[in-house]
């Protein structure tokens, strides 16, 4: 756990010693605040519209606002997740530090929960940040909280796996562009994989649908805390981390 | 210390190292010489539990490497080729890493620090980043976490490559001072290096071991004649080269002289014999009455380099013999 924890620094410490975390932070700030900017815009024309006609449509800031805001994290994630992911490995092989990790009285497990636990600390943070939004939603508004954190804990589960799956990507190359690269395209393979169960239910696309990483995202982004979709982004971390694990081992059987 | 027995690593296509073993006793500077590509990387990493050997086995400080990797690496320092630093990390912050990667921590870790700091001369780069740091300076560093644990083997990859002359220098005498209470195994294809520092040599070539001995066997061992070297001139004019032979082969104790080479001052000549038999003063007496002038006596011992080469050249050519025999078997 100590060793966990001292990779988990070292790596914290390189994000931040590099402009690479504050750009991400700043770029987080500013998409996350453009999209809650226009989705409030959008719900004050709405809601006046609907007095002025005199309709009495219930206009629910949960569902209007934060929903949509969190299922647009979808997106947001696909771009920001390589540039987290890109250089745990990558790096470390180019330099030749992964050496010295190698031979040093730690085991892989260690460095490797060492390093995806600094990458979710990262995106923590930077989801942290966004909930100044939401802040102002609370004074000036009156939405409920707990649908608002079940929805933020989703965010981050989905983006605990996709750090998983990308920091095995990592693993597999010298270059940090392509481990960049690959790992966008296996993101956004799996966002896509969920259209197929828009229009077809055989039994292919329902598996299809499963597998997507983001229609587990639905129930979360409602406010519900539903179990099956939890398991899968459990299982999907614990896939990333059991890869990245063998694909570290054979590194060694064959270079 | 370290027992390597029968030690082979195979890759896809080629035996980088084909059925190696050697011992090191504790306290010792070994020297781990072959031309590049001989299989000493490959050996260092087996020792250092960073690639799994195909067969064979290796125990360092008495833990085998495949069974208790965690034990072994607990008990060595490791500086690869390329130093494995951190670019971004400053000199003191990455220390303190790699103390706490092997177990450092609190006031031992401070004093570790401060320690290896002074022992390697990079006190005054403390603060700078790694990444701005000189070719000197990083591979300095890189010795300094290879011994920041105070480990009791120390496994270092061509310690001194890419350093100027006086770096050189003073990285031998960083290795020789760290000799005693630290096993140490060099690796270098600099053959004066295993000379100045090393007190055993271990020859690899092509994977596969040459010899393995103290330096001084080992030259002993190469030369089995003495030979002196001889130059003869004139001031009268020029020195039939043939005479001087024929003169010279006359002396008691002599089993060859062969012409080495034509000099401005006169001729030299390589003078083999028997060992044991001092020909030297006979030699002298024998240019000096035949009116000859005397330029040059001295013994011509062989230097590592010259038994490096035989000895290489031995293996490789006892290796084509037996593709011969095998081919005319066929």
């Amino acid at each position: 756990m100590r060793n966990v924890w001292i990779i988990c620094r070292k790596e914290l410490g390189s994000y931040f010693v590099s402009p690479i975390a504050y750009i991400l932070f700043v770029m987080f700030a500013v998409i996350f605040g453009w999209f809650f900017w226009n989705m409030l815009g959008a719900f004050n024309y709405y809601s006046n519209a609907a007095m002025m006609r005199g309709e009495m449509m219930p206009m629910n800031v949960n569902e209007q606002i934060i929903r949509q805001l969190l299922m647009n994290m979808n997106v947001v994630n696909l771009f920001f997740i390589p540039i987290i992911t890109m250089r745990l490995f990558a790096e470390e092989k180019r330099n030749g530090t992964i050496e010295l990790l190698a031979t040093s009285p730690i085991r892989d497990v260690e460095v490797i929960l060492g390093k995806w636990l600094a990458s979710v600390l990262l995106y923590a943070g930077m989801l942290l940040v966004t909930g100044l939004n939401f802040a102002f939603l609370f004074k000036y508004g009156n939405p409920d909280l707990k649908p608002m954190v079940i929805g933020y804990l989703g965010v981050l589960l989905q983006a605990a796996a996709m750090l998983a799956l990308g920091m095995f990507i990592s693993t597999l190359t010298k270059n940090q562009i392509i481990a960049g690269a690959a790992t966008f395209a296996v993101c956004l393979l799996l966002f896509v994989l969920g259209w197929a169960g828009g229009y077809e239910s055989a039994t292919w696309a329902q598996v299809m649908n499963y597998i997507a990483v983001t229609t587990h995202m639905e129930s979360f982004a409602k406010g519900v805390l539903d179990t099956k979709d939890a398991v899968y982004y459990v299982s999907v971390i614990f896939l990333g981390l059991f890869l990245t694990a063998r694909s570290l081992e054979s590194l060694r059987w064959r270079s | 210390m370290i027992s390597v027995s029968e030690l082979t690593k195979r890759y896809a296509r080629n035996t980088a190292v084909d059925h190696i073993s050697f011992e090191v006793e504790k306290g010792q500077i070994v020297g781990f010489l072959g031309p590049n590509g001989a299989g000493k990387t490959t050996t260092m990493r087996m020792l250092t539990c960073f690639l799994p050997p195909t067969s064979g086995t290796a125990t360092v400080a008495g833990f085998d490497v495949l069974e208790k990797p965690l034990e072994v690496k607990r008990r060595i320092g490791y500086l690869p080729e390329a130093p494995p630093l951190y670019q971004e990390m400053r000199t003191a912050e990455y220390l303190t890493f790699v103390g706490k990667l092997k177990g450092l921590s609190g006031t031992e870790l401070r004093q570790r620090v401060d320690t290896v700091c002074d022992r390697c001369a990079i006190a005054d780069v403390k603060s700078k980043l790694l990444g701005k740091l000189s070719k000197g300076y990083r591979q300095r560093v890189g010795l300094a976490q290879a011994i920041i644990h105070n480990p009791e083997v120390l496994i270092l990859d061509e310690p001194t490559a890419g350093l100027d002359p006086k770096q050189i220098n003073e990285t031998r005498e960083l290795i020789r001072g760290l000799a005693g209470d630290h096993t140490i195994i060099l690796s270098t294809h600099i053959l004066p290096e295993v000379e100045q520092t090393c007190q055993q040599v271990i020859i690899i070539n092509k994977g596969k071991l040459v010899a393995t001995d103290s330096v001084n066997n080992l030259q002993n061992r190469a030369r089995g004649v003495e030979s002196v070297l001889v130059e003869v001139g004139s001031r009268k004019g020029a020195v039939d080269a043939a005479s001087v032979q024929e003169r010279l082969g006359r002396v008691a104790g002599v089993s060859r002289v062969t012409f080495k080479e034509k000099r401005p001052q006169g001729n030299a000549f390589e003078v083999e014999n028997n060992k044991g038999s001092l020909v030297r003063a006979d030699l002298a007496r024998a240019v000096v009455e035949a009116g000859w002038d005397l330029n040059e006596l001295r013994p011509a011992s062989m230097s590592l380099e010259e038994i490096f080469l035989q000895l290489t050249r031995e293996q490789d050519e006892t290796a084509e013999g037996s593709e011969k025999a095998k081919g005319a078997a066929q």
